[in-house]
């Protein structure tokens, strides 16, 4: 009998695809958190519940096929189940039953560990429909376990589950016992050991296909199933359709449309809600606080930090929700299928596909959605090149020089001329991410083997709760994880443009306080602040930097003015509109900041926004890395500083040089 | 007779024979392919890879660099 404990730590141990989150929900309900494993980029869900006066905490580990890691994802699974210091009470490993001979290597494994153990029969419902008969009894016997079967929505049977966890126990049969003098656990630990030997390899060869065999003797005694060797039927039809030479990539545009619509369009009436609430809100906090600084600070800095992460959100939520019910229905292994061999001739992999479109509405959730991609190289090589494909962000930069470039419409036929540029814009950005791939590929050399093999799951219907759940978590890891990165440039940005070196800004106010200002007779009535806060952010700290990089950027047809749109543009690239017009004095007003650069003219006299300097810096925007989010997700992803840094160095110099080149081409 | 499963066609069973002995090795078997275990070709990708095969109770799907590596004995 097993003591009365107050507090249990329950790992939930299963292949990828096995319904183990479904179950995990199941379990928890509502109260779970996401966490992250020390030095690695796999979330960490746990959960909790209570049952007989003991609180459970249940940690839902990421898939693995054994004990034998082949990627992060499983050795973090494999780490903290065979974790020394905190030593899980209960493994419950969950199979797949319509898929019982390759769940059940993991299963052996886990119980040959000598830990209380708990087997849950996964989905019993659709083996059943499938008329694969379980002997469940006879498989107790067998594995010396307690199994417990649950459907697939885990409706029922959560209680037999919980009550199986509290009294679980140690198996009695030991499946591999070729060193019967070592522990088991210990001899899987040893993969984590520096010195990797070719015994090892042989050993945990001999394990694997002693389990498959004592796997066939067991499944043979407690299965009985009429079809042998042979797919459910209507996977099989929908994959005639999906997987066709020519309807396949149809199904897939289709459905890349579907999406590219809503993170694109309809995402755009939340954001737009967003901001506005925003606006109301930094009005109503600077007219009801005492102001001063503080007042400032939040109603300026805070609120539109939290605002651009806020942001956000909409397409963070539409992308996820896609990505899930793609993943959960089991499409998501047949685009993959049929992309990859295209994909891979550029060094990327089937499932670069998403994040390469998601990628058009915005870098940040692209790059967290490359987590589906299981080979490392390609992952990075995939994460490396998404800044390339143009964002939402760049668009107002790319419609206000165009503007400027084209100021009238110009149509051909039915083609409007502005459009077909901005359209090449796109394909820039999108060639220079397939160079830039294929490059990478030939440059990047791994150590780690690398293995495309994959899972084809059947097609199933996906859960709502699941769903749901796995897009909160998304956008929780989103807000608080990279939101501080981008929460905190916004404070710093917001304090360099509002302050400057010494009594510099409080002069200002001086020298325009009694009227005399230039230009006398403008009818705006705002005209006066307009000009006085473009003279102010000329003198703040973010003025004096512009000016420090002037001589940087000269060659590329830039002044100062420029400079400091560029440098404010990190915080997100569409401040460069904002920037540029309250450097101009002309506020919120985008009609206005057209004709004020148009009309704007340099030293000698000349116009000084020519052909030539807005088409270097539309490429300049097409190119560089000015998002301080994106850095924020790729050091996030990566582990390191180390990719982030050469990202930022490649795309800084590429769209320097081109912008160059473009620039002295046409002047 | 003996082949690679990379020379299968659609529908084709056959009996794994061997596995090439590299880094691959373990991994393969780990997703049920090993010496005496049935498999059949479900589909082959639009441009010749990846493959598709029925093995162990399920589908699972290869690169044609990896489906090299197994060695079969056609069926039928």
């Amino acid at each position: 009998m097993n003591s009365p404990k107050t507090d249990l730590k329950v790992v939930l141990l299963g292949n990828p695809n096995a319904g183990k989150s479904t179950l995990f929900n199941a379990l928890t309900g509502l109260n779970q958190k996401t966490g992250n494993y020390s030095g690695v980029t796999v979330d960490k869900l746990q959960g909790g519940f209570k049952y007989k006066n003991i609180s459970v905490n249940l940690i839902d580990l990421p898939g693995t096929y054994s004990l034998f890691a082949k990627s992060t994802d499983e050795e973090v699974a494999v780490k903290d189940l065979l974790s020394q210091k905190e030593k899980p009470d209960v493994v419950v490993v969950v199979l797949d039953s319509t898929n019982l001979q390759r769940n059940l290597l993991l299963a052996t494994q886990a119980l040959d560990l000598g830990m209380r153990t708990v087997v849950v029969l996964n989905m019993i419902d659709e083996a059943i429909y499938q008329n694969i008969n379980i002997d469940i009894d006879k498989l107790k016997d067998l594995l010396g376990a307690n199994v417990v079967a649950v459907d697939s929505r885990a409706k029922e049977g959560t209680g037999k589950i919980k009550e199986a966890i509290v009294s679980a126990d140690v198996s009695r049969t030991k499946f591999f016992d070729i060193t019967v003098t070592t522990d088991y656990a210990q001899k899987v630990n040893s993969q984590f050991e520096k010195s990797h030997t070719a015994e090892l390899n042989k050993w945990e060869e001999d394990d694997k296909i002693y389990r498959h065999k004592n796997i066939k003797y067991i499944y043979g005694l407690c299965v009985k199933s009429p079809e042998q060797l042979k797919l459910k039927e209507r996977s099989t039809k929908i994959d005639k359709l999906v997987t066709h030479p020519v309807f396949g990539y149809i199904v897939f545009m289709a459905l890349i449309f579907i999406i590219f619509q809503f993170i694109f369009y309809v995402a755009e009436y939340p954001m737009g809600w967003i901001e506005d609430g925003f606006i109301a809100l930094s009005s109503f906090i600077k007219s009801n606080l005492p102001a001063g600084i503080l007042n400032d600070l939040i109603s300026d800095g805070v609120v539109s930090g939290i605002s651009g992460v806020v942001m956000f959100v909409p397409q963070i939520t539409f992308l996820f929700l896609f990505i899930a019910l793609l993943e959960d229905s089991g499409y998501m292994a047949r685009a993959s299928f049929i992309m990859d061999k295209i994909m891979r001739k550029f060094g990327l992999n089937g499932r670069s596909v998403i994040p390469l479109i998601s990628a058009t509405a915005c870098a940040v959730p692209s790059i967290l959605s490359t987590r589906s991609i299981s080979n490392f190289k390609e992952r990075l090589i995939t994460i490396f090149v998404l800044p390339l494909v143009s964002c939402s962000a760049r668009l107002p930069v790319y419609t206000l020089l165009i503007s400027m470039m084209f100021p009238s419409t110009i149509v051909l036929g039915f083609l409007n001329l502005k459009g077909i540029v901005l359209f090449g814009l796109y394909i820039l950005g999108f060639a220079f991410t397939l160079i830039t791939a294929f490059v990478m590929q030939k440059l990047l050399k791994t150590k780690e083997a690398s293995f495309f093999m994959m899972e084809m799951p059947v097609y199933r219907v996906p859960l709502l709760k699941n769903v749901a759940l796995g897009v909160i978590n998304k956008i929780k890891v989103f807000v608080f994880d990279a939101g501080k990165v981008i929460l905190s440039i916004s404070i710093i940005l917001w304090f360099l443009s509002n302050y400057g070196p010494g009594t510099a800004l409080e002069d200002i106010d001086k020298k325009y306080a009694n009227a005399e200002y230039p230009h006398v007779g403008e009818a705006d009535p705002n005209y006066h602040a307009d000009f006085i806060a473009s003279k102010k952010l000329e003198a703040s700290y973010i003025g004096v930097l512009g000016k420090a990089i002037e001589p940087a950027i000269r060659p590329l047809g830039y002044d100062w003015k420029i400079g400091i749109a560029i440098l404010t543009s990190f915080a997100a690239r569409e401040v460069f509109v904002g920037t540029m017009s309250a450097i101009y004095g002309a506020n919120g007003n985008e009609k206005g900041i057209q004709e004020k650069l148009m009309s704007e003219k340099d030293e000698n006299g000349n116009l000084k926004y020519t052909m030539a300097v807005c088409f270097s810096l539309v490429v300049f925007y097409v190119f560089a890395m000015q998002c301080i989010s994106t850095i924020a997700v790729v050091k996030r992803e990566t582990k390191s500083w180390k990719w982030p840094t050469i990202q930022f160095v490649y795309l800084t110099m590429l769209a320097y040089v081109s912008a160059w080149i473009v620039f002295n081409v046409l002047s | 007779m003996n082949t690679l499963l990379s020379n299968l066609k659609p529908g084709e069973r056959a009996i794994i024979k061997s596995i090439a002995d590299n880094s691959m090795k373990t991994k393969l078997i780990e997703m049920g392919c090993f010496p005496g275990e049935e498999l059949y070709i479900t589909k082959i990708a639009p441009l010749g890879c990846p493959f598709a095969i029925y093995v162990s109770g399920y589908e699972l799907s290869l690169r044609l660099n990896e489906a090299k590596n197994i060695v079969v004995e056609r069926l039928n």
